[in-house]
């Protein structure tokens, strides 16, 4: 047995510089990578709300919010790059399109309430698949996982908190907040992926420690856990199917449209373009920064050495 | 050379400064309030190091076990390796 293999069988966890597979090395530097564009991607949908939220409060909370997901950003990537990977080699993937993100932001943000219902749906549904990260054999990759979701759960209860708001509103209102949690319901159960039957390289990354429950585990816990809170929202949720099993102690829901999951993972979902290309936008506004800051840096070298 | 510099935050008076992970920066000062904007959003530390990356050595993980060998068989440095009375409380 390797060292590596050894490690992993005593569920140790692998740092940097210890040898491993490069199968294993690939497979991280991918997951960690879309993982990062995903929080880099992910500012956007709410991010275009920012300047119409519908009070100072409500503002200085989504801005928050947003800030802390370029946080999770950046300490995944920087988690990527103790793998070997560069910074460049990483947005180059991304705004390329070699590497994806989370299908879930391309959905457009129609209205006030869509911000209240990614709060509670998509980041409960990061939730779920971030919380058995932080046991991730890798070890950069798990303690990211621990501060990010020490984060997240404000990010959960910052939404609850607004769509409630909402739901309790004027029949306007209300209505607003069932619309957005219409659109959003079956987008956030996609999140968790393929179905297990479908999930080519899930057995590899179990076994790697990386990945600790399938795709239908996380999503069954996921329905589980939203249910109950959809009924003290006072709204419901599109699927005509949702019944609690006594038997399992578990909800059934419908079918999950895997072809439209394709579909948006294959770049036509409604707001991929826009999304590249607003990221894209801001990579080269902020060009001149950069350089600036470059030249700045190389000058007081200079200065020093003088 | 590259930009990537270490992050170490003190959470509070009296802990060390511990490694919280890297980020990007033309030079120190940048660095520092980077290292403030990206790990201590929510007052995680009182006190913050940057240090270039490449300026960190360090040891070798393939020669974990002789590197450290030296202290494996010493077990007379440890307080457990002494047989005393029981009633002696030290
Ligand atoms: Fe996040
Ligand atoms: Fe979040």
């Amino acid at each position: 047995m390797t060292s590596f293999e050894s490690a992993i069988a005593e569920g140790a966890r692998i740092e940097p510089r210890d040898a491993m597979p490069e199968d294993y090395r690939a497979t991280l530097i991918r997951q960690i990578a879309q993982h990062a564009h995903s929080e880099i991607i992910g500012m956007q949908p709410e991010g275009a709300w920012i300047t119409r939220a519908p009070s100072l409060r409500r503002k200085a909370i989504l801005l928050a919010k947003v800030q802390d997901e370029a946080g999770h950003g950046l300490y995944l990537y920087a988690a990527a790059e103790t793998l070997g990977v560069a910074r460049s080699e990483l947005y180059d993937a991304l705004l390329t399109g070699r590497q994806k993100y989370s299908s879930i932001f391309n959905y457009p943000t129609l209205t006030w309430a869509d911000v209240g219902t990614i709060g509670w749906l998509v980041d409960g549904a990061a939730i779920v698949n971030q919380v058995p990260l932080c046991r991730c054999s890798y070890g950069p990759y798990a303690r990211g996982m621990v501060r990010i979701c020490k984060e997240e759960s404000f990010h959960q209860r910052q939404g609850f908190e607004s769509l409630l708001a909402l739901s309790n509103g004027t029949p306007g209102q209300h209505a607003m907040a069932q619309d957005a949690v219409n659109r959003w319901w079956w987008p956030s159960l996609m999140m968790f992926g393929p179905p297990d039957t479908d999930s080519p390289h899930s057995a590899r990354s179990t076994a790697w420690g990386i990945k600790r429950f399938s795709n239908d585990t996380l999503r069954q816990r996921f329905v589980d856990m939203v249910v109950p809170q959809a009924e003290v929202l006072g709204l419901s949720l599109p699927d005509p199917d949702l019944r609690f099993d006594e038997g399992r102690g578990s909800w059934d829901f419908g079918p999950v449209d895997f072809t439209e999951l394709r579909e948006v993972v294959a770049g036509n979902g409604p707001c991929n373009a826009e999304r590249l290309a607003h990221r894209r936008a801001a990579e080269d506004d902020g060009a001149w920064v950069r350089e600036a800051a470059r030249v700045h840096a190389a000058k007081q070298v200079r200065r020093g050495a003088a | 050379m590259s930009d990537l510099w270490e992050v170490f935050v003190r959470p509070k008076r009296g802990l060390a400064h511990v490694h919280v992970g890297s980020l990007h920066a033309a030079d120190a000062e940048l660095a520092l309030h980077h290292a403030r904007d990206v790990y201590t959003r929510r007052s995680e530390g009182v006190s913050i190091w940057v240090v270039p990356s490449v300026q960190v050595t360090a040891s070798s993980p393939d020669e974990q076990d002789s590197f450290f060998d030296p202290a494996a068989d010493k077990v007379y440095r440890h307080p457990s390796f002494y047989e005393v009375p029981d009633e002696l409380q030290i």
